[in-house]
C-alpha cells in the first residue's frame, strides 16, 4: 500500500525535520546541473562558416608551442602542458584563482575533418582553429532533369 | 584546479556601464616578496593597447576591452563561454610606489609589478651583543 512517511505525522510540525531533509536532497540534486567541471576546460564555442568549422577557445597565458592540437577522424584534441612554475623562494601567495596544471579535451564534430587543411591560431590567449569539412563528403547540388 | 568552475564570472557591480557588453571577472594570482606585489590576470583576448590599470590612492582598477568576440560571416552553433569586457577593483594595503609600477600582457594574461614604497619595506633590525 502506497504510505508516504510525511502522512504519518498527526502534527504538521512534527513533520518539518522531514521536509527540511527533503529540500535538502532535492538542493544537493540539482546543485551541480549546468556546472562544468575541469575536465571541460578549455571551454569552448563553436561556429559554423561555409561548411567549415571553426573552434575558439580560451586558453590565457599558454605558449603557443606547448598548446598540442591534434585531429583524428571527428575528433578535435586540444592539450596543453601546465605553465611552468615562476614561484620563487621568499614569495608567498596571497590569492591563487588561475588554473594551473595541464588539460586536454576532445571534441566530437558532426563530421569527418579534412585533417590536411586544418588551421590553428593563437593569438592574445585565444585559440582558434578553422576544421574544413572533406570535400566528398560536402552535401552535392542533384540536377533535375 | 579540480573543483574550480571554468566559467567566466560575470561581475555585479551597481553601477553601470555605457558600453553594452557583460563584464567578467579576470581570475588571478596575487603574490608577494619583500620588495613588490605581483598579479597575475588571465584576460583573454586583450593586449596591451586594450588594457588599462588605474590606481588611485589604493583603490587599483584592472580592465581590458574586448574589441569583437565575433568571427566574421560565421554562425555561432554551439557555446560555453561568453565574450565581453573585463574589470576587477582590489584595495591594496601597502603603499605602493606608483611611479614604478610595471605592467605587460602577454598571451592574454596581464602581469603587474607593484614594488612597495621605500618606508613600507620591512626594515631588519640589527641586534649588537650587549
Amino acid at each position: 500500500m502506497f504510505s508516504p512517511t510525511l502522512w504519518r505525522f498527526r502534527n504538521f510540525s512534527d513533520a518539518i525535520p522531514e521536509i527540511f531533509e527533503l529540500q535538502r536532497e532535492m538542493n544537493r540534486l540539482f546543485s551541480n546541473a549546468g556546472r562544468r567541471s575541469a575536465a571541460d576546460y578549455p571551454a569552448v564555442n563553436i561556429w559554423e562558416k561555409d561548411g567549415e568549422a571553426l573552434v575558439t577557445a580560451e586558453v590565457p597565458g599558454v605558449d603557443p608551442e606547448k598548446l598540442d592540437v591534434s585531429v583524428s577522424g571527428d575528433v578535435l584534441t586540444i592539450a596543453g602542458l601546465p605553465a611552468a612554475s615562476e614561484f620563487k623562494k621568499g614569495e608567498t601567495y596571497l590569492r591563487q584563482e588561475r588554473m594551473i596544471g595541464g588539460f586536454k579535451r576532445g571534441i566530437q564534430l558532426p563530421f569527418s575533418v579534412d585533417a590536411q587543411k586544418v588551421e590553428a591560431r593563437y593569438d592574445k590567449g585565444v585559440l582558434t582553429v578553422a576544421l574544413p569539412r572533406i570535400k566528398e563528403e560536402l552535401p552535392k547540388k542533384i540536377q533535375i532533369k | 584546479m579540480m573543483d574550480k568552475d571554468i566559467q567566466k564570472t560575470e561581475n555585479v557591480s551597481a553601477a553601470e556601464r555605457v558600453r553594452n557588453v557583460k563584464t567578467f571577472v579576470p581570475r588571478v594570482d596575487i603574490y608577494e616578496n619583500k620588495d613588490a606585489l605581483y598579479l597575475v590576470a588571465d584576460m583573454p583576448g586583450v593586449d596591451e593597447k586594450t588594457v588599462d590599470i588605474e590606481l588611485e590612492k589604493n583603490i587599483l582598477t584592472i580592465s581590458g576591452r574586448v574589441e569583437n568576440g565575433r568571427v566574421d560571416g560565421a554562425t555561432l552553433m554551439y557555446s560555453e563561454y561568453e565574450i565581453g569586457d573585463y574589470e576587477r577593483v582590489f584595495t591594496l594595503s601597502d603603499e605602493i610606489d606608483r611611479d614604478k609600477i610595471v605592467a605587460t600582457v602577454k598571451n592574454g594574461v596581464l602581469r603587474l609589478e607593484l614594488p612597495k614604497a621605500e618606508q613600507v619595506k620591512p626594515k631588519k633590525i640589527a641586534i649588537s651583543a650587549a
